[in-house]
């Protein structure tokens, strides 16, 4: 018998019963649906914090002091000042994984100018920053190693110092005020827009030594390095490097903890992810199960339909159906059924994806796989579920089949 | 050209608690273009006889060969295909795909139909229904077939395959007397055209329209007679419309 034969016995059966089809595709829909968007849902928090973190920068390695203690307080990371203003220069000379360095100094203070005023985070920093922060100029320069020499009071500020001070304007040579220190606008950074909370174009960068020096007065620390590997595989070993480094700069010797804490891009992905990929793991086991019991119910209407089919089974046999076709023919209306049903709930999971990243901004991603697997899955379903029934029907008596009513 | 049937000392025994012997011992042979019927009383064992003519049902032992073919050690596929390729089926309940049109009705067993044949199906099973008059209703679903008209697409089903032997389980036992007339009128003028056919039933009237009666009792032949004054299905319709004035 030929298969195309059994797919129209199978396919006018499914169509006779509409109703009874369509309920028990819906346990199918629903699950292979789940199963997607779940997944889809898991791989785009994925992708979201995987961005975030590669916004901080690019093969990023962070370094801050350890934490300190006094009197048995543990007072946690960067509390302790042991990051030198010489520490970025010793990397730099240094280290040959590392493609950029930048010390960081933070310093908080009311920005006052054209007129108004306006806090944000003002940031020294060395030209490195912009290559470690892949960041663009929109107008005007960045300030250069003779700037840092000078301890030169120029700054280069974002987008939203300009609209909140300058209410849009043109700032290129404007001058604003810093803990009452004139700076002179050099440069206009390209806008980022924001991650989350977080605006990124509500900064304020100058030269490393000038915020050192006049601005914190404190001249020999920084707040943080921010190091550039020179490639993302590169990345262990150049902290490693740093690492060494440091400690030779420092002057630890063998078994003295570090007085500095690195903590690589990598690591930070990492840390973020594991929970979301519990997460989804967990619903996607979730949504499994619902496709399990889908399948449960293919089974359930497949020996109804085998039982309220016994008289149809009766006659087939009668004009000279073996086993073997009764059989085939069931188990493909299972297939069929199910096989549908998956396909039906993959073309929904991209409509409720969809609906999920218009109106609730979620980031979904649907993987290519994810899809095959799913149909592939669906496929096994009708033929783990459609076996028992399709069995039962084939071994049928032809007389008691013919008999009953 | 061999007997379409021949069996020997054929015995059917349901093994119960107290084991029933359906058939004990029959010996029957048919020939070629012969019209036979089956009587008897329920419980006489023709019914089995009947599965077992039709290879439906498997003999305890004894022999028996269709068409020239051992019948009697063959697996339930190779009934299977013996049923498909020279038995036709006509059942008391019609026995018809429901939701389904006659034309597809018909096309079953050529579903199934193992060996190739150069006419197509759909060909094939037209041909059936225009012989049993039906080339009108060809699109009609089974429900919306009279009862005679159901069983005229039964008939036309059993035909397709082109079988050495319709088997006709109480073929009329459903219809009203009209319709039976008209019903027996067709299988006459099939078995005209020298197409073998066993009928069982338990009218002798019905019984009256073969060519041959055999009488069941307690499962063995107690009577094999021919029929002396064979019944004329289409003469006695018309007579029948006449009196009722159609």
């Amino acid at each position: 018998m030929k298969i195309f034969k059994l797919l129209g016995i199978a396919q006018s059966s499914l169509l006779k019963n509409r109703t009874r089809s369509i309920l028990t595709m819906l346990g199918i829909i629903i699950g292979v649906g789940a199963v997607i968007v779940m997944v889809a849902i898991g791989e785009g928090t994925k992708e979201n914090i995987e961005t975030r973190i590669n916004s901080l920068g690019t093969n990023l390695i962070m370094i801050r002091s350890a934490s300190n203690s006094a009197g048995g307080v543990r007072r946690g990371f960067g509390s302790s000042r042991t990051l030198l203003l010489k520490d970025e220069h010793t990397i730099r000379e240094q280290c040959d994984l590392v493609m950029a360095v930048s010390g960081i100094v933070n310093v908080n203070g009311q920005i006052i100018g054209g007129g108004s005023n306006w806090s944000s985070s003002v940031m020294g920093v060395s030209p490195d920053y912009t290559t470690i922060k892949s960041w663009e100029l929109d107008e005007g320069t960045f300030f250069t190693e003779r700037d840092i020499r000078a301890k030169t009071k120029v700054a280069v500020v974002g987008t939203s110092i300009r609209d909140n001070l300058f209410g849009g304007g043109d700032v290129i040579g404007q001058s604003i005020r810093i803990q009452s220190v004139p700076f002179k606008i050099i440069g206009l950074l390209k806008s980022k827009g924001s991650t989350g909370s977080q605006d990124q174009d509500d900064v304020v960068l100058v030269p490393l030594t000038t915020a050192a020096f006049r601005l914190r007065g404190d001249s020999k620390y920084v707040s943080q390095i921010y190091v550039s590997a020179t490639s993302m595989d590169m990345l262990d070993a150049a902290q490693e490097e740093v690492s060494q480094t440091l400690r030779m700069a420092h002057k630890l010797i063998d078994g003295e903890d570090d007085d500095f804490n690195l903590t690589t891009q990598t690591e930070l992905t990492e840390a973020f992810t594991s929970s979301t990929e519990t997460m989804t793991t967990l619903l996607a086991w979730i949504a499994a199960i619902s496709l399990f019991v889908g399948g449960i119910g293919v089974m359930n209407i497949m020996l109804v339909s085998v039982t309220e089919r016994t008289r149809e089974i009766g006659i087939r046999v009668a004009v000279g159906a073996r086993g073997f076709d009764v059989m085939m023919q069931f188990l493909i209306e299972a297939v069929v059924l199910s096989l549908f049903g998956g396909l039906t709930g993959i073309a929904m999971s991209f409509g409720v994806c969809r609906v999920l990243t218009d109106f609730a901004g979620m980031t979904t991603i649907i993987q290519t796989d994810i899809i095959f697997i799913s149909l592939g899955v669906s496929g096994l379903i009708g033929i783990f579920f459609g076996l028992f029934p399709a069995k039962k029907a084939s071994e049928l008596d032809p007389i008691d089949a013919l008999r009953h009513e | 050209m061999p007997e379409v049937i021949q069996t020997f000392d054929l015995k059917k025994t349901y093994p119960l608690e107290e084991p029933v012997h359906a058939l004990r011992g029959v010996n029957l042979t048919i020939g070629p273009g012969e019209f036979v019927s089956i009587m008897g009383a329920s419980g006489s064992g023709k019914s089995t006889f009947m599965n077992i003519l039709g290879c439906l049902d498997r003999p305890t032992s004894g022999s028996y060969e269709l068409d020239g073919v051992k019948v009697g050690g063959l697996s339930r596929n190779e009934l299977a295909d013996i049923r498909n390729e020279k038995i036709g089926f006509v059942f008391q309940g019609f026995n018809l795909l429901s939701r389904t049109s006659a034309l597809e009705n018909v096309e079953l067993p050529l579903v199934y139909q193992r060996k190739k044949s150069k006419i197509k199906p759909k060909d094939k099973a037209m041909d059936c229904l225009v012989r049993v008059g039906l080339a009108d209703r060809m699109g009609h679903q089974t429900q919306q077939l009279s009862g005679g008209q159901q069983q005229r697409v039964a008939i036309a089903r059993s035909l397709v395959n082109d079988p050495a032997l319709i088997l006709a389980d109480e073929p009329t036992g459903n219809l009203d007397s009209r319709t039976s007339l008209d019903l027996m009128g067709l299988f006459q003028e099939l078995n005209q055209q020298g197409i073998t056919i066993v009928l069982v039933t338990h009218e002798p009237d019905i019984a009256m329209f073969t060519k041959r009666c055999v009488e069941m009792r307690d499962g063995l032949i107690v009577r094999d007679t021919p029929i002396e004054e064979q019944r004329d299905a289409k003469l006695e319709l018309e007579e029948f419309s006449g009196v009722i004035g159609i």
